[in-house]
């Protein structure tokens, strides 16, 4: 039997990324888990597209200080869970909010110097060797 | 603890927390077509159980489904699950089990372009459905290797006769894989960082 054929495809780093198709953040209607009934957070939500932080899925996120009494449950939520540092993606997951949701609610927490957050070392055109090593020897440990 | 509106939440144990010392980050992401075996890639590698990321995304509605009046918009959840590997008290990788459909792939800011290098899992039985993510990352120019995934049933090709189907490189490593075993998935990742570690040799010499 002979697999199927692929044909190889040329490499276009010069072509600029499809424009985005329209994302909304979560409105009242769209959420059916009933943990929408928060006004405040709600309002964290909607209030804040558009300002989104460059923050990437592996940023790492940090709390500065022990939630002051002014914040939303929400926030004194996240800002506890990152006591220890935890990447945006597992904020997400842990406060069952979409990512887009997640960025905003932490560009808020940045912008109010309540969390820190630590850049995540991405693909550069020339790799840094040292840094694969050590990836390779954690992994080896594993 | 009192933590207002979460408590249907499971949240992270106390080993899930990363050591004060974390500073950076680096991902890599698991592709392929449906059902080739990602999420169980992530999971039999992760030090935490895996867990899921979700954006919604809003299209305008065609026409099909017009139950709830016609201004209809679908909202679609699209989930992606990952995992994770402390490499060292500094650093950590996480691992993106990514949706196989690349217009998706835009939710999730820097997925591809920051990350160190993909994982194209295939089935022998379904080659083609991973033809397309192939392609869309050459064009963005994402390094990756190929992780052949046995299947009980699965046809068993040559390497370089899969090689040449797959219209791949010379230098692009192709190995088997079991994805639902640890040791089996981390060899895959090795793989894919010696391979990556080439290109930054070969790339230091020109
Ligand atoms: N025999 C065998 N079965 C596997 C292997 N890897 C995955 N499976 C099974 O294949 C099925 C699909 O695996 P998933 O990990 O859910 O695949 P996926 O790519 O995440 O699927 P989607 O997210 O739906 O696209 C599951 O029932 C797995 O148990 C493997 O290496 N060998
Ligand atoms: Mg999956």
């Amino acid at each position: 039997m002979t697999p199927p054929q692929r044909k190889r495809r040329r490499s276009r780093p010069d072509v600029p990324p499809p424009p985005p198709p329209p994302s909304t953040p979560p409105t009242p209607e769209s959420g059916e888990d009933g943990d929408n009934k928060n006004p405040e957070r709600l309002y964290v939500i909607s209030g804040a597209d558009g300002a989104r932080a460059e923050l990437d899925l592996v940023t790492l996120i940090v709390a500065r200080a022990a939630p002051p009494p002014s914040v939303t449950p929400e926030q004194a939520a996240l800002l506890r869970l990152c006591l220890a540092p935890l990447s945006v993606a597992e904020l997400s997951a842990y406060l069952n909010l979409p990512f887009s949701a997640m960025t905003a609610l932490i560009t808020e927490l940045i912008t109010a110097e309540l969390v820190q957050a630590r850049a995540p070392i991405v693909r550069q055109a020339l790799p840094d060797r040292s840094l694969l090593e050590a990836v390779m020897h954690g992994l080896q440990r594993l | 603890m009192d933590f207002k509106g979460s408590d249907t939440i499971p949240g992270p144990r106390s080993e899930d927390h990363l050591p004060h010392t974390a500073q950076a980050a680096v991902k890599i992401v698991i592709v392929g077509g449906f059902g080739v075996g990602k999420t169980t890639m992530v999971g039999s590698v992760s030090e935490i159980r895996p867990l899921t990321t979700e954006e919604t995304m809003t299209q305008a509605g065609i026409g099909v489904d017009d139950n709830y009046g016609s201004d209809s918009k679908t909202a679609t959840t699209v989930a992606m699950d990952f995992g994770r590997i402390s490499i060292t008290d500094e650093l950590v990788l996480y691992l993106f089990g990514t949706p196989g459909q690349e217009r998706f792939w835009f939710l999730w800011n820097g997925l591809f372009e920051g990350a160190l290098g993909a994982v194209v899992l295939i089935d022998t039985r379904r080659l083609e459905v991973s033809f397309d993510v192939m392609g869309r990352l050459e064009e963005r120019g994402v390094p990756f290797v190929v992780a052949v995934n046995s299947f009980p049933d699965a046809p068993s090709y040559p390497i370089e006769e899969l090689r040449t189907a797959l219209d791949l490189p010379p230098d692009v490593p192709i190995v088997e894989c079991d994805a639902r075993r640890r040791a089996s998935s981390r060899d895959v990742l090795m793989t894919l960082m010696r391979f990556l570690h080439s290109l930054a040799m070969s790339g230091a010499l020109t």
